[in-house]
């Protein structure tokens, strides 16, 4: 072995007790940074999936980002524009199966229309504002979770009678409705129409479950009371990170907002930013702290090795070798402390993952951990500088010493 | 010294003067000019902090003159650096203190493979024999494997002693070899020095507090107040 590790390896076996607390502390800050990262990134990911995965990553309606121009702001250079009347419909989107053609040419995804209504559900005397989704079931199935989310029937049950609707569960749990009752929808228009609940729908977001129904096309058109209208068109692709880009494409072909998960859910996802902000400080911390246990320890036996220092650079030793022996040592623990922290975290991590957790916006029924070796690799790093840093002064500091003032001392 | 009449020096000081102290300035050494020449035994004494240890650490590279001309076999080593007078104490020069100062840790034979390992020109087995020829030679057969704590007072000493040979150093400094010892382990140190003097060729400078020993060897150096009288 080479002469500077069998040196540190001595000293630091040789230091049973001292060793063990300074690997502790580090195997506890490596231990509880995994657990913790796998748990905050865990939690996020699982809420960015549920988010991202029962929904359809890009939305496109008939809107556009800004207001269209008037024939007068083109013909003038300066006007002014008063009294616009508000339109009572929506205007839908143009030729949208010809879109829907020219979009399925080029994306690795799939497109589904549908038509976005809203209308007062009532039921047994209760009224209750809905969103209601009308779609094309054959489609729907490709661009988002909907038929694995149906309850007590599946989405072709649409087709089963006329005027079918499914409704969140929650939805009929909030107005008394069960499957096979009739309820009735109120358009903004007065319009009301009777639907047959062929199924119930659960996607586990309180809010859809709580405030969404769905209905083939039509039953929504002739609720909007616009016959033929598609005013939104429901998009999935297949890597859910080019959702943003590929969005960015369609609005500029079809002039229609595209409105990606990523842009839909902006402020969480910023949110998120400062959530791994904290998880990355608090991290940090741990880290830290462990490591002070690690300069502790190799000050501690940097003082009490003062007479094999002095008696090593009077043998010929010289500061940079002295000082590796130190280094090393303060490695050789951050290094053992790590592996045991690695095993500690994944045990941590375990455990966690049995405790049954129930929350009220989710369905999870335990906690969400991920598991990735960037965390053990993230903390080995932390870990292993912080180390180095808290073993090289007290390690600079033994090789600066003087063997003569030392040699003096002892004799 | 007469039977070196004509050799070279191992060591010589020139005029050197040790310092230390910024404000209260206090000297160590004054003055000296000292050769020690291969074979040559010598032993110095002198009254409690009258510079006798400062002297050895200057021959020995442990320490710099604030004034005055170190030469290591003929070669100036004041302007050295750090790594290269290391390297020349590792090569050159082996020591040996009042207390054994062997690393508690290692075993007797660890110790005195230290310097050889440190020096990295032996492959390990020849460093390992070296190792235990040098034990043997001392008398430590049976205590090879031992750790230092695990010695008497003499068998450290002599463990320090083959530490402080196994480069095959041109000088030995010993600093109050036998200061710790009892009257025979003094004696055995003493013979294990005249026999290395006359065996190998190597100088050997010991610096004591004991006249009897002192007066024993080929040149006796008394220092007072930092000078040689």
């Amino acid at each position: 072995m080479n002469l500077v590790i069998d040196i540190a390896v001595t000293h630091v076996r040789s230091r049973l007790r001292q060793t063990l607390v300074g690997l502790l502390g580090v195997a506890m800050g490596v231990g509880f940074s995994v657990m913790m990262a796998s748990l905050m990134e865990g939690s996020q990911r699982d809420f960015v999936s549920q988010l991202v995965d029962s929904l359809p990553h890009i939305t496109m309606n008939d809107e556009r980002r800004s207001p269209p121009r008037q024939p007068a702001e083109d013909a003038f250079d300066t006007i002014a524009i008063s009294g616009l009347r508000t339109p009572e419909t929506r205007p839908g989107i143009k030729n949208p199966y010809a879109i829907m053609a020219e979009l399925e040419g080029w994306l690795n995804g799939a497109v589904a229309p549908s038509v976005e209504t809203r209308a007062v559900i009532r039921y047994a005397g209760r009224d209750t504002a809905a969103s209601v989704i009308g779609v094309d079931p054959r489609r729907e199935r490709y661009v988002s979770k909907l038929p694995t989310q149906v309850r007590g029937g599946d989405l072709d049950a649409l087709y089963k009678s006329s005027n079918a609707i499914i409704i969140g569960d929650k939805l009929a749990q909030k107005i008394g409705a069960r499957i096979g009752n009739t309820i009735a929808l109120a358009s903004g228009r007065g319009e009301v129409m009777s639907c047959t609940v062929v199924a119930l729908f659960h996607s586990g977001i309180a809010q859809s479950d709580e405030t969404q129904a769905y209905t083939l096309i039509k039953t929504a058109q002739i609720l909007a009371g616009q016959t033929g209208i598609i005013n939104a068109m429901r998009i999935r692709v297949a890597d859910i990170m080019q959702a943003m880009s590929v969005a960015g494409r369609i609005e500029a072909q079809t002039g229609y907002k595209s409105v990606s998960w990523q842009e839909a859910n902006e402020d969480l996802l910023s949110a998120f930013e400062i959530r791994n902000f904290i998880m990355y400080t608090v991290v940090g911390a741990i880290l830290l702290v462990a490591s002070f246990g690690t300069y502790n320890i190799i000050s501690t036996i940097t003082h009490e090795k003062t007479r094999d220092i002095a008696i090593l650079k009077s043998l010929g030793f010289t500061e940079g070798t002295v000082r590796r022996i130190f280094l090393i040592e303060a490695l050789l623990i951050g290094l053992a402390g790590t592996v045991l922290g690695w095993v500690l975290g994944y045990a941590l991590c375990s455990l966690l993952g049995t405790i049954e957790f129930k929350s009220p916006f989710m369905d999870a029924t335990h906690l969400p951990l991920y598991y990735t070796p960037k965390h053990y690799a993230l903390a080995a790093l932390v870990a292993l500088t912080a180390s180095a840093i808290a073993g090289y002064l007290p390690a600079r500091k033994a090789a600066r010493q003087h063997p003569v003032e030392i040699i003096r001392g002892a004799s | 010294m007469t039977a070196n009449a004509g050799a070279s020096p191992v060591i010589a000081l020139k005029s050197v003067t040790k310092t230390i102290g910024d404000g209260v300035v206090t000297t160590l050494v004054r003055d000296i000019d000292m050769s020690i020449f291969p074979g040559e035994f010598v032993s110095i004494t002198g009254p409690s902090g009258s510079g006798k240890s400062s002297l050895l650490y200057l021959l020995g590279l442990l320490d710099v003159p604030s004034s005055g001309d170190v030469f290591i076999q003929g070669q100036p080593v004041n302007k050295l650096d750090e790594r290269a007078r290391a390297h020349m104490r590792l090569s050159l020069i082996g020591f040996v203190f009042q207390f054994h100062f062997l690393l508690p840790e290692f075993t007797a034979l660890a110790n005195v493979m230290l310097p050889m390992r440190a020096l990295a020109e032996l492959d390990q087995h020849a460093m390992q024999e070296r190792a235990r020829t040098l034990l043997a030679s001392l008398g430590l057969h049976d205590h090879m494997n031992k750790l230092p704590g695990q010695l008497s007072g003499g068998q450290r000493q002599r463990v320090a002693i083959a530490r402080a040979l196994a480069n095959t150093p041109k000088v030995i400094l010993a600093d109050e070899p036998t200061g710790n010892l009892d009257s025979k382990s003094s004696e055995q140190v003493l013979a294990i020095f005249r026999r290395l003097v006359d065996e190998t060729g190597s100088a050997i400078v010991m610096v004591t507090h004991d006249l009897e020993l002192a007066e024993r060897a080929d040149r006796h150096v008394r220092i007072v107040d930092g000078r040689i009288v």
